[in-house]
């Protein structure tokens, strides 16, 4: 009955969503049909291009059919709240163990904790589809309800797109992979099947446990890593929705739209961040392999969107100061939605598994037509309006913002290409010459490599770059002590670790690495130098008041900083990693750097959730010294007949010490199989990505910010008094 | 009878002895030895589990057999393209550079390559007209108008 309830809910929300896009779009293009009339009769002696303007700038002032929009709006709200009862009973059903429900049984069981249970909601195909809806709804509702008086004339194409969206994911729901679905049993046949509702002369089927979660999603992660994932692909929809708006009624030439959904970018470009940072947490503390990023397909889904989106974040900039590169911006803002949902497409279909997996339901083709449909429709808009993005592109010098930006783009949008490629490469061997391939980390580590490190020379020399131009003689006084800096940090490390680590791509990495957080720091302290002399304030509050003064900028910086600090971590672990594997009895040791692990105890207990555990217990000593004592332990989940190897670390800045159980001969227990990994420097990524989200929180801070930032843009004179007067 | 048990003794005896000059040559191989074949293989039914890593009774039973053709004496290549004969060149962890798949190498980098000159190409055609801009009589000297410079002084000054 519940679930009836649920379904209806879930039909609902369906019609209204298609409802709200239409209604909102009639009702203001009834609107503009009439202004254009108006505009035309009333300057028909002044050129189109002047009639034009004039209907644009009408159209926001009235609408022809407020009430549509209205009352879209308000569908629009009502979807949401439909939605949100969709999940709480979905949430009930899971944390009540109703096992009628094909997913509850699918995703839950009895020997799952509450709070692992209620996450069992995104921890399905059915039931995150459903949690994806209500994240996107969510976000919709709130920009209807912050910014409807604001951008009214954006809005009704606003609707359009996030309910158009919506109404695509609600779809899948309804039709593909409906989470309501109960399972039913047939006497005659004995088969049990799945439907909504009691077919003919079957009986309800409640099975007595679920197959509950796949164990490796068993983790205090499971409440991170999805929802920040979530929310990031989801918050993406905004600032593409604004665009396609701007587009539609014409008003993209502005920076309006840019403005508008500079911070929704920010926040979701944030979470997809802090997806990425607890993702690798994760995959570093479950999958034990010592690593935390594998160029996984589904990895690399969620890292495409994030690099396009890091270039829309830094072009948006030349267009807000410059007014310069409306079109590109477009673009960008375009690719990171469609790479958000083909990001929810690989991730939900399997299908770069296996191409069979596109056939298997009728998901993979309604996502693969719903991308190509909004990609090239987008596109085509944008080329339809290419009039309304006329900008004049000039610049002053190749050594200048501008130029830094673009190459800083390109960058991002070749290691996209190149992720994006090597992902669906095995999906076209497979179609072309029949032969299935692996496209493994190999391929990504060489390939983005190299532009990885051009990043991360431009990220540190870049801001020093002024906007127009720069004066070569000037750049060289800035970067001179920065540079001296990072050449003997470089040199003191070659010394340090010559005779054992020849690596002179490392020491380059190394150097790269220095420069760009020194400049960072050299900015810093160049700004709190000027306002202690100019103020006579103390070192610390001078460089809180510059921070606090331009939060946008040094947030920026911060930024940079923690990029700094996460390659620094990968430097360290790509060049130093060390890792051993042996098979010790009790008491023996092995070794590998400076460590030795001695091999002490081995004990068999069954553990919580439906677990049985295998735990060793060793000592692990540095350079001959006890350090502490490790228990690596191999956990099997004996319903799911599925092993998961949870490792024992030591960890400090210098170096994590990760020790996995391989094996154990099961007769007395007598000897072990370790596997060891020294990974150098690993802490300091999750530091860098601790501080780069504050640093994204800080630029993302305050409103003042925009008014502030608006004050300095550098334009012809016309230009700023356009921006002066939206203001 | 007894000759033929004699006979079969022997052999057998005499198989040890090879072994053991093999391992003698070679030094038996160790998990690392293992490992660092495993690292640069993926088996056909794990999904992006390198071999070196996974857990499955498949992969248990791979990394078995490349330790035993190291202890015979295969090269870490020989034993590679042993996989490749019989599994297809789906168990690489890194496509190979020839042949179809030399295109998953070879796009990206031209892809960069006509990203760098386009964006040469844009830039000049940008510098070109600034400068077409700059030496056209209506320009003022100095791209900033002084309502602006004033309000750019001001607005520093308050910084400061």
């Amino acid at each position: 009955m519940l679930y009836d309830l649920g379904y209806f809910a879930l039909v609902i929300a369906f019609a209204l969503a298609l409802y709200a896009a239409c209604a909102a779009v009639f009702g203001a293009a009834g609107a503009s049909h009439l202004h254009l009339q108006q505009a035309q009769a009333q300057v028909q002696v002044s050129s189109p291009a002047h009639a034009d303007t004039y209907h644009d700038g009408a159209l926001g002032a009235r609408t022809k059919r407020p009430q549509f929009v209205e009352s879209a709006r308000n569908a629009a709200l009502v979807v949401f709240l439909l939605l949100t009862l969709c999940v709480l009973i979905i949430i009930y059903g899971l944390a009540m163990l109703d096992f009628n429900v094909a997913y509850v049984a699918d995703v839950s069981s009895r020997a799952m904790s509450p709070f692992l249970r209620v996450t069992a909601l995104w921890g399905g195909q059915q039931g995150s589809l459903l949690f994806w809806a209500w994240m996107m709804s969510g976000f919709a509702a709130a920009v209807m309800i912050r910014k409807w008086r604001r951008d009214r004339e954006l809005m009704p194409y606003v609707i359009f797109v996030t309910m158009g969206t919506l109404a695509f994911f609600i779809g899948l729901s309804l039709f593909i992979t409906d989470p309501f679905a109960r399972l039913w049993h047939n006497p005659l046949t004995d088969e049990i099947i799945t439907a909504l509702w009691q077919p003919r002369g079957m009986m309800v089927f409640t099975p007595q446990d679920g197959q509950g979660l796949n164990p490796l999603l068993r983790h205090f992660g499971m409440i991170g890593h999805p929802p920040t994932t979530y929310v990031g692909f989801t918050g993406f929809v905004i600032p593409f929705a604004f665009a396609i708006a701007a587009l539609i009624t014409g008003k993209a030439g502005g920076d309006e739209w840019i403005r508008t959904t500079r911070r929704w970018t920010l926040v979701a470009w944030l979470f997809l961040s802090i997806g990425l940072v607890l993702g690798g947490r994760w995959a570093y503390d479950v999958l034990g392999w010592g690593g935390y990023w594998g160029w996984d397909p589904i990895e690399n889904a969620m890292l495409m969107p994030w690099l396009t989106g890091t270039a829309f974040l830094h072009s948006m900039m030349i267009q807000e100061k410059r007014g310069m590169l409306k079109v590109w911006n477009i673009v960008l803002i375009i690719l990171t939605y469609s790479l958000s949902i083909f990001g929810t497409f690989i991730t939900r279909t399997g299908v770069v598994g296996s191409v069979h997996a596109f056939s298997k339901s009728a998901m993979g083709p309604s996502f693969l037509i719903f991308v190509a449909v909004t990609f090239l429709g987008s596109l085509a808009l944008m080329f339809k309006r290419l009039d309304t993005l006329k900008s004049d592109h000039e610049l002053d010098s190749l050594l200048s913002r501008e130029s830094a930006f673009l190459l800083q783009n390109l960058l991002f949008l070749g290691i996209t290409f190149a992720v994006f490629w090597g992902t669906i490469f095995p999906m076209i061997s497979e179609l072309v010459t029949g032969t299935k391939i692996t496209v493994g980390p190999p391929f990504f580590k060489q390939v983005t490599g190299p532009l990885f490190a051009a990043l991360v020379l431009l990220m540190g020399i870049g801001p020093l770059f002024a906007w127009r131009k720069q004066a070569t003689a000037k750049l060289g006084k800035s970067l001179l002590i920065p540079f001296a800096g990072s050449v003997i940090v470089t040199l003191i490390a070659a010394f340090a670790h010559w005779p054992r680590h020849p690596f002179p791509l490392a020491l380059f990495g190394l150097w790269l690495v220095s420069l760009a957080a020194l400049t960072t720091l050299f900015e810093f302290w160049r700004g709190a130098r000027a306002r202690m002399q100019s103020q006579g304030e103390n070192f610390f509050a001078a460089l809180g008041h510059l921070m606090w003064r331009n939060r946008r900028r040094y947030g920026g910086y911060i930024i940079h900083l923690g990029m700094a600090m996460m390659a620094l971590g990968v430097v360290g672990d790509e060049f130093f990693k060390a890792e051993t594997q042996g098979t010790v009895g009790v008491g023996e040791s092995l070794a590998v750097e400076n460590y030795t692990l001695r091999f002490d105890s081995l004990r068999q207990y069954p553990g919580s959730d439906g677990r049985d555990i295998v735990e060793a217990s060793a000592s692990l000593y540095r350079d001959g010294e006890f350090v502490m004592t490790l228990k690596p332990r191999r956990d099997f989940f004996v319903t799911q007949q599925q092993p998961v190897t949870v490792p024992a670390v030591y960890s400090t800045p210098g170096a994590d010490v990760y020790v996995l159980l391989v094996g154990w001969e099961d007769i007395g227990r007598s000897a072990s199989t370790f596997k060891i990994y020294v990974n150098p420097l690993i802490n300091w990524v999750w530091a860098g990505g601790i501080t780069f989200i504050i640093g994204t929180l800080i630029a993302a801070w305050s409103s003042l910010d925009d008014k502030r930032a608006a004050s300095y843009v550098i334009r012809p004179v016309v230009g700023r008094a356009a921006s002066l007067s939206e203001v | 009878m007894t000759r033929k048990l004699i006979l079969s003794l022997l052999a057998i005896a005499a198989s040890f002895m090879v072994v053991a000059v093999v391992y003698a040559q070679s030094g038996y191989p160790t998990d690392d030895d293992v490992n660092r074949v495993a690292k640069q293989l993926y088996c056909p039914v794990c999904p992006n589990t390198p071999l070196d890593v996974c857990e499955t009774k498949a992969c248990q039973d791979w990394r078995a057999d490349i330790k035993d053709k190291l202890a015979v004496g295969w090269t870490d290549e020989q034993v590679i393209e042993y996989f490749v004969q019989r599994y297809g060149e789906r168990v690489l962890a890194e496509p190979r550079r020839s042949g179809f798949t030399s295109f998953v190498w070879f796009l990206p980098v031209v892809s960069v390559a006509i990203g760098l000159v386009v964006l040469a190409q844009i830039l000049r055609g940008w510098k070109a007209k600034h400068r077409a801009a700059v030496a056209a009589p209506t320009a003022q000297a100095g791209d900033i108008p002084p309502e602006v410079l004033q309000r750019l002084e001001k607005e520093l000054k308050k910084i400061s």
